[in-house]
């Protein structure tokens, strides 16, 4: 799973049916710390996350599909799986 | 998945069974900002893509599931016409 920051939300009329009620996110990734990173990618949502919300997005066919359309097989790769509240880093702790 | 650009055709008489009556397109990826990344790639389309459209693909296994998914090798398949680039650049 990678973490990301939901930069946007794309409309196509024009989709793979599987796609149709669900949300296609823009979502830039970035590291534990916040910075972005040179990858960006698009991902169903399945959590109701918002533009600026940090994200768990899950690249990997079967859970992707399963998480945003309820059943797997659908041509979707990466999907949001969760809106992260927190990341607690061991650099930030105090000693 | 990813944005792109469809910059062009490609045109083969001999090709998989399974691939016979399907497009294959050049697509090109791009970022948010609609910069170009990376290398050009061949895609097949499942939506009805044109040249010079913006599109997004999915990569891996999934790439087949628009067709018969057991006995169509694809890696990178067309999966969605973006309306417009202001639905992407007029984003934050």
């Amino acid at each position: 799973m990678i973490l990301a920051r939901v930069v946007g939300n794309i409309v196509a009329t024009q989709k793979n049916v599987r796609y149709e009620s669900a949300r296609v996110m823009l979502c830039q990734q970035i590291t534990p710390e916040g910075e972005d990173t040179s990858y960006s990618c698009l991902a169903l949502d399945s959590v109701d996350s918002g533009i600026g919300d940090t994200v768990l997005i899950v690249q990997e066919g079967w859970s992707a599909s399963t998480a945003s359309t309820g059943k797997a097989g659908a041509a979707i790769d990466s999907a949001i799986i969760g809106v992260v509240d927190r990341i607690d880093l061991l650099a930030d702790l105090p000693s | 998945m990813q944005l792109a650009r469809v910059i062009g055709t490609v045109v083969s008489t001999v090709k998989n069974e399974s691939l016979h009556g399907r497009t294959l397109l050049v697509v090109q990826t791009l970022d948010r900002h609609l910069k170009e990344t990376g290398k050009p790639m061949v895609a097949i389309d499942s939506v009805g893509a044109g040249v010079g459209e913006l599109v997004f693909w999915c990569r891996g296994k999934e790439a087949s599931f628009p067709f018969k998914r057991e006995d169509t090798p694809t890696d990178c398949t067309i999966i969605g016409i973006i309306d417009s680039e202001g639905h992407v650049t007029n984003n934050k």
